[in-house]
């Protein structure tokens, strides 16, 4: 689980080792427990067969979509002509989420030495790593291991850069990240062309999360058929993964396991279950951008990205967030759609209007003036929000909405009937 | 609102030289903005019209464009702030933790009164924010660049007490 939990017997501890260890934080202590040993075997490589051993491992996207990694590097151009960069999303802020941040607070080096290798097996010589700017803790602990590692030559040609965030969900998006680094608006651009062809700066960029990157040191060591062998369900999903449990259970944290996990025994084995006397209601398995699942869908759900999928959310970036039966799901559902309301880049009229309409309705639902014809509103209004703008913003805010109406009717009803008491001012 | 500036150039001295140090990690200038607007605020306290002027004239920008950018991002502070400024997370995660709670505690007990603010003593700005990233620790509350965990309204006199 990492700091300040022991972990637990069923984790399957890869990349939170060292969590809590902060000898672990410094160069020296790093090196001590075989840090960069796999970027000096990187660096003997040819790129192709770095990427090649990734592709091999099964290891998939962690910042919530999933893509092969391996695949996504191997997009680069094969003949180089131009500068390659590579972007390293740290700009974790899907609610839900905080995993990165304890992997930046307690192994800044394994991000580094990640960082490096992607760097090396794209042929990058750049590499910008974009912190968000409220991780004030973890940019001080990542500055000074970065000031380490350059002091020890680590990482041959290759530069590593740090870019402060200031405050913006959106840049998240991996080409809205990629125009904040540019000085500009943190817009999502229109794909294609996509980052590999025209990414920062318009030259050939891979981007990838914090958590797929210091997985990367592991593969390369231990070799891709010992990470492929983590699995415990559907082989297409490799590996371990932390996911980061908060809401209405006993003990939140940071739990790694292995990929095909019960998500069951991760809430009540592994987390404590609600608190004494509460049951659980429901759970956001992916952070807030997923469909809500109800405790039965919970209850049966492996954590790989097809057995998510299959109880109809998805895994995303491993945020659970559990709500027990004291939680308000329409104060909730509400609260998630006023986050996305506040996050729209503003520039898709179906986003833009869409976020602020939805949450208004919430609002006034809550407020005891909602009208009949509001729940059919919500769910034609989320419609025109899916699949239509240029990121998936949008249709992040409508699938809390459309799951949360369609599995938690009542609870909607109950306000439109007069039957539940207002808990906002109209 | 007009608000009384008192504005002295930022980027002069050493200030100067740390934006040359900056400018070395970019291919270009227009790519150095958001750090060197976090320079700024940390020098003046906040991003006023004439700080947005001056960073367009090191960057070789326009004042309107510099604006443009400043405005689309929520930690450039766009008027002065109390001496502290604090952020707390009430998305849905803290929300169910008892994260409003919090919030009206630290807004009675500082005296900002409401969100967004400034106590009469000049000392304290409280907002609300969404999603600070710690939702396994909440409620968590970045005054100034500490970043505080699991923070309860019981706490709230303490955390008063120190900043104060």
């Amino acid at each position: 689980m990492g700091f300040p939990h022991k972990s637990h017997p069923k984790e399957t501890v890869v990349l939170s080792q060292y969590f809590g260890d902060a000898e672990a934080r410094t160069q020296k202590g790093w090196v001590k427990r075989g840090g960069y040993e796999a970027l000096s075997q990187a660096l003997k490589m040819e790129p192709a067969a770095v990427t090649d051993v990734v592709k091999e491992s099964g290891l998939r996207g962690r910042g919530g979509a999933g893509f092969p990694t391996g695949l996504k590097w191997s997009f680069m151009p094969k003949e180089k002509k131009k500068p390659h960069y590579l972007c390293v999303n740290a700009d974790e802020s899907e609610p839900g989420t905080f995993k990165d941040r304890e992997i930046m607070r307690w192994t800044p080096h394994a991000l580094l030495e990640g960082t490096a290798i992607a760097a090396h097996a794209i042929r990058a010589e750049v590499a910008y790593i974009y912190i968000r700017g409220e991780f004030t803790e973890p940019w001080t602990i990542m500055e000074r291991a970065l000031a380490e590692a350059n002091a020890a030559g680590v990482f041959g040609n290759i530069k590593v850069y740090l870019h402060r965030g200031a405050g913006a969900y959106i840049c998240g998006e991996e080409t809205a990240l990629m125009n904040s680094i540019e000085g500009k608006r943190g817009n999502p651009r229109i794909k294609p062309p996509f980052p590999a062809a025209a990414g920062l700066f318009g030259l050939p960029t891979t981007i990838n999360n914090v958590e797929t990157l210091v997985a990367v040191p592991h593969i390369l060591k231990r070799g891709a058929a010992w990470y492929k062998g983590l699995c415990l369900s559907n082989p297409k999903s490799t590996g371990t993964k932390l996911f980061s449990v908060c809401g209405h259970v006993q003990r939140p944290g940071n739990y790694e396991v292995t990929m095909g996990f019960p998500l069951k025994d991760l809430l009540y084995d592994m987390c404590g279950g609600p608190p004494t006397g509460r049951t659980l209601k429901a759970c956001i398995p992916g952070g807030s951008s997923v469909p809500i699942l109800t405790r039965e869908e919970t209850e049966a759900c492996l954590l790989d990205y097809e057995g998510v999928v299959e109880k109809g959310s998805m895994l995303g970036s491993g945020g659970v967030i559990v709500f027990d039966d004291s939680a308000d799901m329409v104060y909730q559902i509400m609260r998630l759609a006023r986050f996305y309301a506040h996050e729209s880049c503003a520039q898709c009229t179906q986003c833009r209007e869409g976020t602020a309409w939805t949450t208004k309705i919430m609002e006034r639902i809550l407020a005891g003036q909602g009208k009949t014809k509001d729940l059919d509103l919500l769910l034609d209004l989320s419609e025109n929000m899916t699949g239509k703008t240029i990121c998936v913003l949008s249709d992040s805010c409508a699938a809390p909405i459309v799951s949360g109406i369609k599995k938690f009717r009542g609870e909607f009803e109950a306000y439109l009937a007069g039957k539940r008491q207002p808990v906002m001012v109209g | 609102m007009t608000v009384q500036e008192d504005y002295q150039p930022v980027f002069s001295g050493k200030v100067l030289d740390e934006l040359q140090t900056v400018f070395q990690r970019y291919p270009n200038k227009q790519a150095a903005l958001l750090p060197t607007l976090w320079i700024a605020q940390r020098e003046h306290g906040w991003i006023s019209d004439r700080i947005m002027a001056e960073v367009a004239e090191v960057l070789g920008l326009t004042p309107a464009y510099v604006k443009g950018v400043v405005t689309f991002y929520t930690m450039y502070h766009q008027h002065p702030v109390g001496k502290n400024f604090v952020q707390v997370c009430t998305t849905s995660p803290c929300n169910i933790c008892g994260a409003e709670a919090v919030m009206k505690a630290l807004l009675e007990q500082t005296g900002a009164g409401d969100a967004g603010a400034t106590s009469p003593d000049g000392k304290w700005t409280i907002v609300e924010v969404e999603c600070l990233g710690a939702c396994g620790f909440a409620t968590p509350v970045l005054v100034n660049d500490d970043f505080l965990e699991n923070v309860t309204p019981e706490k709230v006199p303490d955390i008063v007490r120190k900043y104060r």
